[in-house]
């Protein structure tokens, strides 16, 4: 299986009072449960069930995610830029492992 | 005589055979009409306290591949502490489970939108339903055609 990789997309630079977007994508089967295999064997379930994110240590937006979200889950949301800090992510594995990532952006 | 006999019983046993086999089909019509999961879903969360408004859902008419499925959606909201969208739910009548996703949004954010991608395994409905921080409900629907469904299976 290809390995777990986060990605994500995050202005460097912004304006006060802007609103960008955020877009996170993360490398990830999103097993339903109902795939089969080559074998015919069903593939156990295991999915990204939820999403994190903070900026400043504080929680700005979560998403819980059910196994009708796409194989890669793409994820793109607003965020009104006031200050410069760090942004958090973090991706919660079916199986208890976590993915984090964080960015940076700058506001002038 | 007796040979006739076994016949009419016969014949009697098919009508009734018929009429049983009739009535189940009648039955199991109404039977296997699937609830609406996603409704019953709605009404759970919003505790049957929903406004059918015409909220931002964008969804393609047709998905070519029910697999990999954009939706994406913009709530009209201030976003300040007084008037802000607490929570979104997206949610589907076709697939195996009726939930999609929830989203948590908070006033930093500064609007109530979001993209992502969903699976879809046939032509269905999919719902959008905005709790707002008053305790409001508000939902929309929308229908997209899927040629090749994405449940696996």
């Amino acid at each position: 299986m290809s390995k777990i990789k986060p990605r994500g997309k995050v202005p460097k630079k912004a304006s006060v009072d802007e609103i960008i977007e955020i877009k996170t994508l993360i490398r990830h089967p999103m097993h339903s449960g109902r795939m089969k295999d080559k074998n015919g064997k069903n593939i156990p379930k295991r999915i990204i069930n939820k999403f994190l994110v903070k900026f400043n240590g504080k929680q700005v937006f979560v998403m819980d995610l059910e196994p009708s979200i796409s194989t890669n889950p793409y994820i793109a949301f607003p965020f009104k830029a006031k200050e410069t800090g760090t942004f958090d992510f973090e991706w919660t594995d079916d199986n208890g492992e976590k993915y984090t990532m964080s960015r940076k952006m700058t506001v002038s | 005589m007796k040979r006739q006999k076994m016949i009419m019983i016969s014949r009697r046993n098919i009508m009734y055979l018929l009429g049983g086999v009739a009535s189940t089909a009648l039955f199991s019509n109404y039977a296997l009409a699937k609830p609406n999961l996603a409704l019953k879903r709605i009404k759970e969360i919003s505790k049957n306290n929903v406004e059918e408004i015409d909220l931002f859902l964008d969804v393609p008419e047709i998905a070519e591949n029910g697999n990999q499925v954009k939706v994406s959606f913009d709530i009209d909201s201030p976003m300040t502490n007084d008037d802000f969208v607490k929570t979104v739910y997206l949610l589907a009548d076709g697939n195996p489970a009726p939930n999609v996703a929830k989203f948590s949004f908070s006033t930093d954010m500064g609007a109530c939108s979001a993209t992502t991608r969903m699976r879809l395994s046939k032509t269905q409905n999919v719902y959008l339903l905005a709790e707002y921080n008053n305790g409001k409900f508000a939902m929309t629907k929308s229908k997209v055609k899927v040629t090749i469904g994405g449940c696996g299976g």
